[in-house]
């Protein structure tokens, strides 16, 4: 292996390499985006970075009408994992993408940032109407508005129903019912919960909505925080009576022990958004036809009220040399033949067309046991408590909340002295970035 | 342990004749036949088990479908065999990405980790036997980059990439795996060792070129150096993870193990789809060729490690 022909043919290899390795990237969508930067919405191409699997069909229905427009759809990362990456393109300004997928609590962070572009000129202002109104004022900010709704997640109760009838215990409406049958459930079979819960931000933020709560009230750079309110406090008094009794299975949503749990009937129900269905007859088949779904359980008997639970926009970039173009896509994703697209493949739509349509309401789940599952999830979408809003530095508090109030769940820590960390802890933040917290 | 070594012994010596008090009992232990501890022998057997089980786990689920992975005792198979339904579909998922990963994880391995033991050995080789001014302070930041982890330069170098605009090609995760301080290191010391000075006093005398020397006199006696270097790069170019994680945002230029977290991630995603029988498939998949390449560059390891040790 040492003869110096050999040395001569391995370097050969090498140099062959790099040629193909230059070959392969010169072509390659390590740019930011278009080379045709007139952004007509006839010709050009887009770079679009989203986590949500129905993007690439809709981009390749869109390119089947449009020969002249490339869209490159680029999976960054899903959540936290595309923001750093987001973050860090339009910190070093390059490699930024026209559109990115932005969940809508994360909406104001990146807004206030100045990455996302306002659209309100571009013609979004006069899209009034058209969505629910959860995620429409989601991507208001102001009279601004930066990005269009992909989907939303009104929230509704999913329930494993075999659970339920084996132990005789009724589907909850109110939250104090909810307690009564989390404790007759644990009680009858000590293996089954009726919810999971290590400490989870998003549900938290969206228990609190339901409850009436204003935790974050932001104008401009002047936020007050307080997480100590009447809806706070509510939800705390409820939660802490479940954490105290050890009625909540100790499962990280979105493990496989989650996705075991959901299978065998050992979570035997979930408080989550409206796309959830989708992941059930995906991740869950063993339960088919044993869920059902039922309005989120209410703080007074006969009410109403309903919160959102993830969900997210689409924006267009403020960096994008093709804002025209990608707004043309944009609204053909969001309130075009792309719903359509996204609802057949399982997704929740924003769109009070496609909520209110027959066709959408009537439609029969079979995973649910036949049950008309729309015609809930849509009157969830209706009835979410307005006035909400988000922190313009939510991604980072979220992530410190597995830190202050997820102590709760692990240690002797209240709820409420958790809240009042993650309170602590985002001020000091948003007073360190600039903002006026009180 | 009895007392009285078994008559049939090879090893027992035949008993003296006449009847005195025999003076040394035999040595029932030697080099050949060393003595037997119990406590060692189940001490080893816990941690060979400990490092065996997880690897157990992923080939006995690599057989499963998702829905018996939730269902049936870790540890043991499901009635049903899923294994090749399991590979089939781990390699024509979302259009066959799978493989695109495995072609580039290859390429920054061939690239990777071929180009870093290049380096190694030329650099190594000429530390080792050329003297000029400067040699010790290139020691001294040699040893000081052994004991920087590659972790912590990952960011810092993301930056300068990104500065450069090679962030998101393949010359991200290729150009920084080139440099290898440890295996520099590690050639530098094998080839002061393996080399004698004598060996290349006479190549000179006899007029051989320096490159003809090293190619022809030298590179034989590294070879087990190089193997050993190219195994430790190989498997850290193979299992690198951070570094491509930052660098690529585009899933065509994935290598496997950026590529099996986006696949993991998915069951972690509103209206994504959970594919966990893919991803342990995917992961038996990932780690074969690192198995193989063991069995077959071990040889040549082995015999490098006593070289020197011994003056024949």
């Amino acid at each position: 292996m040492s003869t110096p022909r050999t040395l001569w043919r391995g370097a050969a290899v090498v140099g062959a390499l790099t040629l193909a390795l230059t070959a392969c990237s010169s072509g390659g969508s390590g740019g930011g985006s278009s080379d045709d930067s007139s952004g007509s919405a006839e010709s050009g191409s887009l770079l679009v970075w989203a986590w949500d699997n129905t993007v690439e069909p809709i981009a390749e229905s869109y390119m089947d009408e449009h020969p002249d427009v490339t869209i490159d759809v680029v999976n960054a990362g899903t959540g936290n994992d595309q923001y750093t990456a987001l973050q860090n393109a339009v910190a070093a300004g390059s490699g930024i993408p026209d559109l990115a997928q932005v969940e809508y609590y994360a909406v104001p962070q990146f807004a206030i940032g100045g990455a996302l572009a306002d659209i309100s000129g571009l013609g979004a202002s006069d899209l009034e109407g058209t969505y629910s109104p959860g995620p429409w004022s989601a991507v208001h900010q102001g009279d601004a508005i930066y990005g269009l709704p992909m989907d939303s997640g009104p929230m509704a109760l999913f329930y494993n129903t075999t659970v339920f009838e084996k132990y005789g215990v009724d589907v909850p409406t109110t939250w104090d019912e909810y307690l009564d049958a989390a404790r007759a459930l644990h009680a009858a079979d000590p293996s089954v919960y009726i919810a999971n819960d290590t400490g989870d931000a998003g549900f938290t933020t969206s228990m609190i909505w339901q409850a009436g709560g204003h935790p974050f009230q932001v104008d401009g750079t002047d936020v007050t925080i307080d997480l100590a309110d009447a809806g706070s406090q509510k939800f705390a008094d409820l939660w802490q009576q479940l954490i105290d009794e050890d009625l909540l299975a100790p499962i990280s949503s979105w493990s496989d022990e989650w996705y075991q749990g959901l299978g065998n009937g050992t979570i035997a129900s979930l408080t989550i958004g409206a796309w959830m269905p989708g992941n059930l007859e995906a991740g869950v088949e063993q339960a088919s036809g044993q869920w059902r779904v039922a309005p989120m359980p209410q703080w007074e008997a006969g009410a109403s009220a309903s919160a959102e639970n993830g969900g997210s926009a689409l924006s267009v970039m403020e960096a994008s040399p093709s804002k025209d173009l990608a707004y043309d896509f944009l609204t053909y994703l969001s309130n075009g033949p792309g719903t359509e697209i996204r609802i057949d493949a399982g997704g929740f739509p924003a769109t009070t067309a496609d909520l209110e349509s027959d066709a959408f309401l009537g439609k029969e789940s079979e995973y649910f046991g036949g049950q008309k599952i729309n015609e809930v999830l849509s009157q969830s979408a209706a009835d979410v408590v307005e006035g909400w809003q988000y922190l313009p530095f939510q991604v980072y508090a979220n992530s410190i909340f597995n830190d202050t109030v997820g102590q709760a769940y692990v240690s002797d820590t209240s709820l409420a002295d958790g809240l009042a960390a993650w309170q602590e802890q985002a001020t000091t933040y948003g007073n360190d970035q600039g903002f006026t917290v009180q | 342990m009895t007392t009285t070594a078994p008559a049939t012994t090879p090893a027992a010596r035949p008993a003296r004749p006449g009847r005195g008090p025999r003076l040394r009992t035999p040595r029932r232990h030697s080099v050949d036949r060393p003595r037997r501890s119990g406590l060692l022998t189940v001490l080893t057997a816990l941690v060979c088990l400990y490092s065996l089980v997880p690897l157990a786990w992923l080939l006995i689920n690599a057989t499963k479908s998702q829905g018996d992975l939730f269902t049936s005792f870790g540890l043991w198979f499901s009635g049903s065999l899923h294994l090749v339904q399991n590979v089939a579909d781990t390699l024509t998922y979302d259009d066959g990405i799978f493989v695109r990963w495995l072609a580039n994880t290859l390429l920054y391995v061939v690239a990777g980790a071929g180009g870093a033991t290049l380096l190694a050995v030329l650099g190594g080789y000429g530390l080792a036997k050329f003297t000029f001014p400067g040699k010790r302070a290139v020691f001294a930041v040699v040893i000081g980059a052994v004991a920087v982890p590659g972790t912590a330069l990952a960011v810092p170098t993301f930056l300068m990439f990104s500065r450069m605009g090679l962030t998101n090609t393949p010359w991200a995760v290729i150009i920084p795996s080139l440099i290898s301080p440890f295996g520099l290191y590690l050639m530098w010391t094998f080839a002061a060792e393996a080399i004698p000075t004598e060996l290349l006093e006479a190549a000179r005398v006899d007029g051989a070129g320096e490159a003809r020397t090293f190619a022809q006199i030298c590179l034989p006696l590294l070879a087990p150096g190089i193997v050993t270097v190219l195994l430790f790069t190989m498997v850290a170019t193979w299992n690198n993870y951070f570094l491509p994680l930052i660098m690529l945002k585009d899933p065509d230029w994935y290598p496997l193990t950026v590529g099996l977290n986006a696949w993991n991630a998915q069951a972690a995603t509103a209206g994504g789809e959970a594919i966990f029988n893919l991803v342990i498939t995917g992961s038996v998949l990932t780690i074969l060729p690192l198995v193989v390449a063991f069995l077959f560059l071990q040889r040549y390891w082995q015999s490098g490690l006593a070289s020197g040790s011994v003056k024949e």
